[in-house]
């Protein structure tokens, strides 16, 4: 997890923000997914927040629902996921990897193997999207052992209490969401006002990344310019896979434009 | 944030596996829960909801000609006589009152074979609150009655067709929109499962029905029950049923999961006999999943058993040895759901089916006298036409 401290670190001293895409792993095939992943770090992506797909994404809109059912259609379990990491990890040794997933996934082989197995491949930081805080102590503990970030999620309606917390289980970054309701860039960002940012970091939390309904060059400008570290982008990058698909040559074109209009935002 | 209120596990069983986003609407809820529990007013008029609107208490039937066994009596709890054609009513009254102390003006739900959806809908009506309803589309298809009275009570009903089309899919959906409403909107979860605390407050509004068979037994046959039997798919109608016996040592407690066909295919929804714990809808529960935690699609001919998991209690119950839990297969739900209109003149549900099939045949095996007590939880007017389309098709 220190991967994160020397990126926020290289950040602060260019006096930028973070950019951080996120795809499922294995949408829409492992083959195609690891030239997509390779793709958004040639492009300049700051670090990577990685989805492992689920049956039952309650977190997640329809767009990032159909790249969970694309990457099951092509066969892609948790196991396999954890290869591709390890593939990606070998090609780039400094970028932060984030995992986000569900917790049944976790569960389902113990949860201190599959924080093992997430340290083995790589892995720098475990976010849950079905976990809060007070469900959350099985799995801290067992992250930290690895060696592997917590993140924990900071909504809208956030109260001192929560954020208090946060700040002291937390790691690697804190996942600031603009808005309620689920993934998505159907519904944009609303962006933090610089006071509840503000409010958010004289807790000292790992630095927030802004994240759901980050779609544009402007939204992370924004997000930077309120306070945020940075920003998280995931539907609309999942998008154009959708798109895409079945054609490799645009698609990764077009990602790599894409992720670096987003960076020069920064 | 403020603590909880209520203990949110069953053992090791349930929490609150949610978003951080909901985790103050669960407890929003939770908070005005315990304060209508300590308000006289609340159950007033509950109460009064319960008697002059559903039609409480609901009759305990001895039945007369399906048993088997001169042994043995078999007793019906009648909630397939409670308005709106099943034990579904008894709670969403509840629920809707707590939405209105929230001052919530909107409901979600879903809905499997739309018994709950059609409960919704009445109380919401009913209430004067706007719903809408998820349901799987092919729920939808298999569940066409359903769907035009939960219309006529003037609710929105979604069709979801997402991942299988049926209620594990609904739940989901309506999951996506509270993150988005919670502001305005409650949730009516429709079963005694999902994060705390709906397994709670589900099982206390509907523990009516046990409490009212204990004593309408007791002046029946001057003693307590030899077995208590309830179908289960989420499993409200069974809680509801057991809670009121839990303490009666001397009175098995029996739940009967849909065997669909077969426990040994994997085309069932009998999430306790699989022996799989994981969360799913916010629990840690019994679930149907595969060895990565994939969440495997249920099946049952009944909609309203059709689901993956179950409420976290019953799992606590069979962990402790307190409940026994077993499968009943399509083609014996079915028997018994002929069985029953035969015999007794009843149509049950195919739900309740399962259950009254089991009591056929824990009757059939008893040596000696035995008081049977069935949850009727529904009655079958909305099977008619896919029970009249299988045995056209010659499945029997």
């Amino acid at each position: 997890m220190k991967r994160y401290q020397q990126m926020f670190n290289r950040l602060n001293s260019e006096g930028r923000g973070a950019f951080v895409p996120f795809v499922t792993i294995g949408d829409p095939t492992s083959a195609l997914s690891f030239e997509i992943i390779k793709t958004l770090i040639d492009a300049g992506a700051d670090a990577l927040e990685l989805g492992i797909a689920f049956s039952d994404p309650i977190a997640d809109g329809p767009t990032i629902q159909g790249a969970n059912i694309r990457a099951l259609a092509a066969g892609v379990t948790p196991a396999i996921s954890f290869e591709l990491i390890s593939k990606i990890r070998a090609y780039h040794a400094t970028i932060p990897i984030g995992l986000l997933l569900y917790s049944n996934l976790v569960m389902a082989r113990g949860i201190d193997n599959f924080y093992a197995k997430a340290a083995a491949a790589g892995v720098d930081s475990v976010l849950i999207a079905d976990v809060p805080l007070h469900e959350s102590k099985l799995f801290r503990q067992s992250a930290v052992k690895h060696d592997i970030a917590p993140i924990f999620i900071v909504p809208p309606n956030v109260d001192d209490d929560d954020l208090r917390e946060i700040a002291s289980y937390g790691r690697g970054y804190t996942y600031l969401l603009s808005r309620a309701g689920v993934t998505g860039a159907e519904t944009v960002a609303a962006m933090p006002t610089s006071e509840l940012i503000a409010r958010i970091r004289s807790y000292n939390p790992a630095p927030p990344l802004l994240g759901f309904g980050i779609s544009t060059p402007a939204h992370v400008k924004d997000a930077i310019h309120s306070g945020a570290a940075g920003a998280i982008s995931g539907s609309a990058i999942v998008k154009l896979i959708e798109q895409h698909q079945n054609e490799p040559a645009t698609l990764l074109a077009q990602l790599k434009q894409f992720v670096s209009n987003m960076k020069a935002a920064t | 944030m403020s603590e909880l209120k209520l203990n949110p596990y069953f053992g090791q069983y349930g929490g609150m596996f949610v978003p951080q986003l909901l985790v103050p609407a669960l407890k929003q809820l939770e908070q005005a829960y315990v304060d209508a529990l300590e308000d006289p007013a609340f159950h007033a008029e509950f109460q009064q909801l319960l008697t002059e609107y559903a039609g409480r208490p609901t009759p305990l039937t001895l039945c007369r000609n399906i048993s088997p066994n001169p042994l043995v009596k078999i007793y019906l709890k009648r909630e397939d006589l409670l308005h709106g054609g099943a034990h579904k009513t008894n709670q969403v009254l509840g629920q809707a009152l707590l939405t209105k102390r929230m001052g919530k003006k909107e409901v979600i739900a879903e809905t499997g074979a739309g018994q709950h959806g059609v409960a919704t809908a009445l109380a919401c009506a009913l209430l004067g609150l706007k719903c809408r309803i998820y349901m799987g589309a092919k729920d939808i298809d298999r569940q066409q009655p359903n769907v035009f009275r939960m219309k006529l009570m003037g609710a929105t009903v979604i069709p979801v067709t997402s991942g299988s089309g049926t209620l594990k899919d609904a739940v989901n959906e309506a999951m996506r929109d509270w993150s988005a409403t919670y502001d305005s909107t409650h949730y009516m979860l429709g079963t005694a499962a999902g994060p705390h605390p709906f397994p709670t407050i589900v099982r206390d509004f509907q523990k009516m029905i046990g409490e009212e068979a204990k004593q309408q037994i007791l002046q029946a046959e001057g003693k307590l029950p030899d077995a208590v039997i309830a179908c289960v798919g989420g499993g409200s109608n069974a809680i509801g049923m057991f809670a009121d016996f839990i303490a009666e040592e001397g009175v098995k407690l029996i739940g009967v999961e849909p065997g669909g066909k077969g426990i040994n295919t994997h085309q069932h929804g009998a999430a306790l006999s699989t022996g799989s714990y994981g969360i799913l809808h916010g629990a840690y529960t019994a679930i149907m999943q595969t060895s990565d935690g994939q969440i495997e699609e249920s099946y049952s001919i009944s909609a309203g058993l059709d689901y993956p998991a179950v409420g976290p209690q019953h799992t606590h119950l069979q962990q402790t040895g307190r409940a026994e839990y077993v499968a009943i297969n399509d083609d014996e739900a079915l028997a018994a759901f002929q069985q029953l209109a035969k015999s007794e003149g009843i149509i049950p549900a195919l739900e309740s089916s399962h259950a009254l099939a089991y009591a056929l045949k824990l009757a059939a095996q008893a040596t000696e006298p035995t008081v049977l007590l069935v949850n009727l939880s529904g009655r079958g007017d909305k099977d008619l036409a896919h029970v009249h389309s299988v045995l056209a098709g010659g499945s029997l």
